[in-house]
């Protein structure tokens, strides 16, 4: 089987969630090679857990100057990779950072790409949803090598342990003319929830929520679920929540199991970012509200009542078993 | 300094937007056509530098004859010169090839330092253009910007991403594309807009960006789009009426679909 380049996730410590699932949408179209970018010394901490989610080689691109440059580092080593073992495909997580990697390499490559493939087939057609999952599309790649960014959360991630080879690749000195060097970095304090494009579980607040005060509501049903918060547009603009956090046409795309939104109309350009999620759940106080069209259940009421009520609820089950 | 801005014209993203039937490709007889938003924010960073630090502004549009909307609109704010690739051979045309054609028009541009461009249009959403741009260049790329520093022949931006901010530097020339919280864009005046229907703006096609080489090999299409299926509206579901009780009720609900 040839080899299909899975493009590696990290941060020093941990391997993401999403390079799990890529190992699994890459098992369709051959054998998993995991390629790592970092400083030093860090592969061997990831390289076991690699092999145990079916990883049959670990390409370790290692630089002390990996991490200090946007990008560049990652594209460099997939096209070092490339030239290397001549892959089938080469499959990233089609995050912010992961399909400016993808395009690039594809540039460099004269390759094919196809950018948030929510599923693939044994034969490299690509499943994508577009337009605020207004269409569903499949596409091909049909000349050069396929790269495809694959959206996280679309795939299960399996533990498929292996022996996993390993082989060094050495990457070149960046080119300090074409690189913007990162000088600094803040974490998103997200807390304990789950990052908001992984998490199966998202309650969303709009306009309704009246304040940043009335987020608090929001967030414990959140909790209450194990969810992560997002929120509308009209609210980040009303400066309620944080933007990172806005979902929508020009927020992030989520695609949950459960989608629960809180005092949101259902503007087009906030069901763009949330309507292919499993199962959505709409509260809102106008029984006229668009989103209350498209919810699997919908509550006409107050969220302010409802929302507590729930996570009362949701919390006294768990407890009882 | 020369700064080049990459826009371009979208269909509306406050109406519902379709695919043609014959070749997948976006239905624009039926949609509304609008400035990209983002682009937009892209155009006025430019002119807030061309007001601060001095520069001479062109806007770059790939598109049919209706894109030439979307450069008058950037040039009735306070933009200097267009250049509207316009070719039908570029009808449907994929995410690199249409990076490396904008890419050719920013080589038309002499002395450039700093390219401008959205993180990503609201139609094709691919967000990777601005980067495979900066690659093609040779130009270091700085994306997903929130905030933007030109000093001293260095860029300095803030970026924003799902895995948090970071700050990033590189030297001129460099290309940096902006998120939606970077400003808000001028409205154009109307001496703007009079003004704009003097400015020159250079019509191009393939054959003038990539005079030597035989469009084919250019051209061929590196993905192919099988099947594009309008998917189903999601029928509506359960509705009720809160009376005291919806929040209990719904947890029934939750467990019964296994999502508790």
């Amino acid at each position: 089987m040839p080899d299909v380049l899975v493009l590696v996730d990290h941060d020093g410590e941990r391997v993401h969630k999403s390079t799990y699932e890529l190992l699994t949408a890459a098992r369709r179209l051959g054998d998993p090679a995991a390629v790592v970018v970092e400083p030093p010394g860090t592969a061997a901490r990831l390289k076991e857990a690699l092999a145990r989610h079916g990883a049959t080689s670990v390409y370790a691109a290692e630089s002390p100057e990996a991490g200090e440059f946007l990008s560049t580092p990652a594209v460099d080593a997939l096209e070092l990779a490339v030239r290397e073992v001549s892959p089938a495909a080469v499959l990233v997580s089609a995050t912010t950072d992961g399909k400016e990697v993808a395009g690039r390499l594809a540039a460099r490559l004269d390759a094919g790409l196809l950018v948030d493939a929510v599923d693939l087939d044994s034969s490299g057609v690509a499943t994508q949803v577009v337009f605020g999952g207004s269409y569903t599309v499949r596409s091909q790649v049909t000349h050069g090598l396929p790269v495809i960014a694959v959206r996280p959360g679309s795939f299960e991630s399996e533990e498929r342990p292996v022996e996993a080879g390993e082989r060094q690749l050495a990457l070149p000195p960046v080119d300090r003319a074409a690189s913007a060097r990162i000088t600094a970095r803040r974490a998103v304090l997200a807390g304990d929830r789950p990052e908001l494009t992984e998490a199966t579980v998202v309650v969303s607040g709009g306009r309704g929520v009246a304040g940043a005060d009335g987020f608090k509501v929001v967030e414990e049903l959140a909790d209450a679920l194990r969810g992560a918060v997002g929120a509308s547009r009209a609210a980040v603009d009303a400066g309620y929540y944080p933007h990172q956090y806005q979902v929508g046409q020009t927020g992030k795309s989520v695609s949950p199991q459960l989608y629960i939104a809180l005092g949101i109309s259902g503007a087009i350009q906030h069901l763009a970012g949330m309507r292919t999620s499993k199962t959505i759940v709409a509260v809102n106080k106008d029984p006229e509200a668009p989103i209350l069209e498209l919810a699997d259940y919908a509550v006409v009421g107050d969220l302010f009542a409802v929302a507590p009520q729930l996570a009362q609820e949701v919390a006294a089950r768990r407890e009882a078993g | 300094m020369n700064i080049v801005v990459l826009v371009k014209q979208v269909p509306d993203t406050a109406a519902e937007r379709t695919l043609s039937e014959a070749d997948h490709t976006l239905d624009r007889e039926n949609a509304d056509l609008v400035l990209d938003e983002i682009n937009e924010r892209a155009a006025e960073e430019a002119l807030m530098l061309k007001e601060t630090v001095g520069a001479e502004v062109t806007v770059v549009s790939m598109g049919p004859g209706s894109a030439l909307d979307a450069i008058r609109k950037v040039l009735a704010m306070g933009a200097d010169r267009g250049i509207h690739i316009c070719d039908d051979r570029l009808r449907g045309t994929d995410v690199v090839t249409t990076a490396k054609v904008l890419a050719a028009a920013v080589r038309t541009v002499e002395d450039v330092d700093l390219v401008l461009a959205g993180n990503a249009t609201t139609d094709g959403q691919a967000s990777a253009v601005p980067a495979i741009v900066a690659d093609l260049l040779g130009l270091p790329q700085l994306t997903h910007a929130r905030e933007l520093t030109v000093d001293a022949g260095r860029v300095r931006a803030e970026r924003e991403a799902e895995n948090g901010e970071a700050t990033l530097d590189a030297p001129l020339p460099a290309l940096v594309s902006v998120t939606e919280k970077i400003n808000e864009p001028r409205y154009p005046s109307f001496k703007g807009i009079m003004a704009a229907k003097r400015k020159p703006v250079e019509t191009v096609d393939l054959d003038d960006l990539f005079p030597d080489v035989d469009d084919t090999g250019l051209l061929v299409s590196r993905t192919h789009v099988m099947e594009a299926v309008p998917r189903p509206a999601r029928a509506a579901g359960i509705r009720v009426t809160d009376d005291g009780s919806a929040g209990r009720r719904l947890v029934d609900y939750l467990i019964a679909q296994k999502l508790v």
